[in-house]
């Protein structure tokens, strides 16, 4: 990674609506150079979507997520990166980690109501053939993620004028 | 019955910080974007937090020794040896102060006499002038200019020596202007110094945040500058650590010892637990490559290009500012004197900067903005800026 990209990509990770002109006076790069590197961070797929961070606790939105530990048996040739496909292709999947530990994949899953969660973890998830078994964990509340701070305003504390 | 006639004169005489007549103004304002502050937007690193936080769960809650917990000064030592190839005796050579503030009022008590001048560069910081009154003294301005990027000319130096200059304060990385003075610039003043005898504080509080590729150079380490030269620094800055106020001075074990007279009477000791965090920055630093610094450093050098490009963009003339985290434009195509200015912009946009003027006379026509402010607000506030500027030209 060079310099450049990597300025970039803080920038973009902090607000990726910024314009291209103030990208470039801010890394000190040209106006070109900076558009043609984030397009070549694109193509390498490191950057893959430009996406708001939602607080949907706040919305009218009913919504319920839970974790869900799944111990798999690995294939033959395609270890765990088969079955691991077979469940991240699921609509209510929206995070799949193979993992190191006690089990094997953690599957992020999102439903409108409790019930229809309960029906795919019992009908879609824990039938394929390869999954052995699975701990449905519910999510509370959320605190933080990505680094952004949920649950208080990062209140600013300091005097508005000092010397 | 007014109790006025019991005051010193000489103190009330000393007028009121030109910021704090400011902030009353600003004080009364709801939702302001402030430009105005002194201080990083970051908080102070957790870890180091949490050695202040182990340390206060560990029941350390007594006075420290007069100069500072030596662990803290040993790691000052380590520090400048490391960053600015300043070596100093940590058991006579530092002492530890309340913020930076501290070491600078209890350095003018140690060195001025009555009739004694202390030259003091404008515009700089508020506190130098009045700490020279209240230490006896006479400060007498030395004017920095646009033309030479704020910094400090043997000419303009020479201009303001008389035979009672005693000594001078050297503020750079300076606070307003983000002024800073390379080798060649120091090497010029120090040839002024040594011809003149004077003594030196270098103010370096600031000295970790230059950017766009250059380095900090301490006045102490040009060749025979160090025995005439108090360096004082701190880690508010660097560190993100103001509320703490822990700073320290370093020098001839003669005035390190007279400073410790003052403080060891009017202070005791810096606070136990700021101390301790202090050393945890420096150890961690020291042994991480200061990234913590480095991550915030480079973070106010992005804000400081997007601010000092908006301001051309408005007209202004704005030198390019590569320390602190200041930029000071210049107003004057408004019409506006900077104290005009700043009133306006807080009235009609709510928008908070600090006139020139607060800093000296010499910052007239100048305004001093603060890049320290989270991205989306240092847009909106440029944003609304232009605005002004757009309707009062």
């Amino acid at each position: 990674m060079t310099r450049l990209e990597t300025d970039l990509l803080d920038l973009l990770k902090e607000d990726c609506r910024i314009s291209l002109e103030k990208l470039s006076v801010m890394t000190g790069a040209s106006l070109e150079e900076v558009a043609a590197t984030i397009q070549d961070l694109e193509k390498r797929r490191i950057i893959l979507r430009y996406a708001p961070m939602i607080n949907w606790d706040l919305t009218d939105r009913e919504r319920v997520e839970a974790m869900i530990e799944v111990r798999v048996t690995p294939q033959r040739d395609m270890g765990f990166d088969a079955i691991a496909r077979r469940i991240y292709c699921f609509d209510e999947v929206k995070t799949v980690f193979l993992m190191s530990g006690s089990y094997d994949l953690l599957v992020l899953v999102e439903a409108r109501t409790l019930k229809e969660l309960a029906a795919f973890v019992s009908a879609k998830l824990s039938t394929l053939e390869t999954v052995t078994g699975t701990a449905t964990s519910f999510v509370l509340k959320r605190y933080k993620e990505e680094g952004v701070i949920f649950d208080s305003e990062d209140a600013d504390h300091r005097l508005v004028i000092s010397p | 019955m007014s109790a006025e006639r019991f005051l010193n004169p000489r103190i009330a005489a000393v007028p009121p910080s030109g910021i704090r007549r400011f902030f009353d103004l600003a004080a009364t304002m709801k939702d302001t974007i402030s430009l105005g502050v002194g201080e990083p937007d970051f908080k102070t690193p957790y870890h180091i937090r949490n050695a202040a936080i182990d340390s206060l769960i560990d029941g350390e809650t007594q006075y420290t020794a007069n100069r500072g917990l030596p662990e803290l000064r040993d790691e000052i030592a380590l520090y400048l040896s490391g960053r600015y190839g300043l070596s100093y005796d940590p058991a006579t050579q530092i002492i530890v102060t309340i913020g930076a503030s501290e070491a600078i009022d209890v350095a003018l008590r140690a060195l001025t006499a009555p009739g004694d001048e202390i030259l003091v560069p404008e515009p700089s910081y508020v506190s130098y002038s009045p700490g020279v009154v209240f230490a006896g003294g006479t400060p007498i301005g030395v004017e920095t200019l646009e033309k030479d990027d704020f910094r400090l000319t043997p000419v303009c130096l020479e201009k303001a020596i008389s035979p009672r200059t005693k000594a001078l304060i050297l503020p750079y990385p300076n606070n307003p202007t983000g002024a800073v003075m390379n080798r060649e610039d120091l090497e010029a003043i120090a040839k002024v110094i040594q011809a003149h005898d004077l003594f030196v504080i270098s103010d370096e509080i600031y000295s970790e945040l230059v950017y766009d590729g250059h380095t900090h150079v301490s006045f102490a380490s040009i060749p025979g500058m160090y025995e005439r030269t108090l360096t004082i620094n701190g880690f508010s800055k660097a560190f993100a650590m103001t509320g703490w106020r822990v700073g320290y001075a370093c020098g001839g074990a003669e005035i390190i010892s007279v400073m410790n007279k003052i403080h060891q009477y009017a202070i005791m000791c810096a606070p136990r637990q700021g101390q301790v965090a202090a050393a945890a920055a420096l150890k961690a630093g020291r042994e991480n490559g200061y990234e913590d610094v480095l991550r915030m450093r480079d973070s106010y050098d992005r804000r400081r290009r997007l601010m000092v490009s908006a301001f051309r963009a408005m007209g202004f003339h704005c030198f390019e500012p590569y320390g602190a985290f200041y930029a000071f434009p210049s107003v004057r195509v408004t019409g506006m004197t900077s104290e005009e200015f700043c009133s306006s912009l807080l009235k009609s946009k709510n928008i908070a900067a600090v006139p020139g003027t607060a800093f000296g006379p010499g910052g007239e026509g100048n305004i001093r903005c603060c890049y320290a402010t989270a991205l989306d607000k240092l847009n909106i506030a440029l944003d609304r800026m232009a605005e002004f500027v757009k309707e009062n030209t």
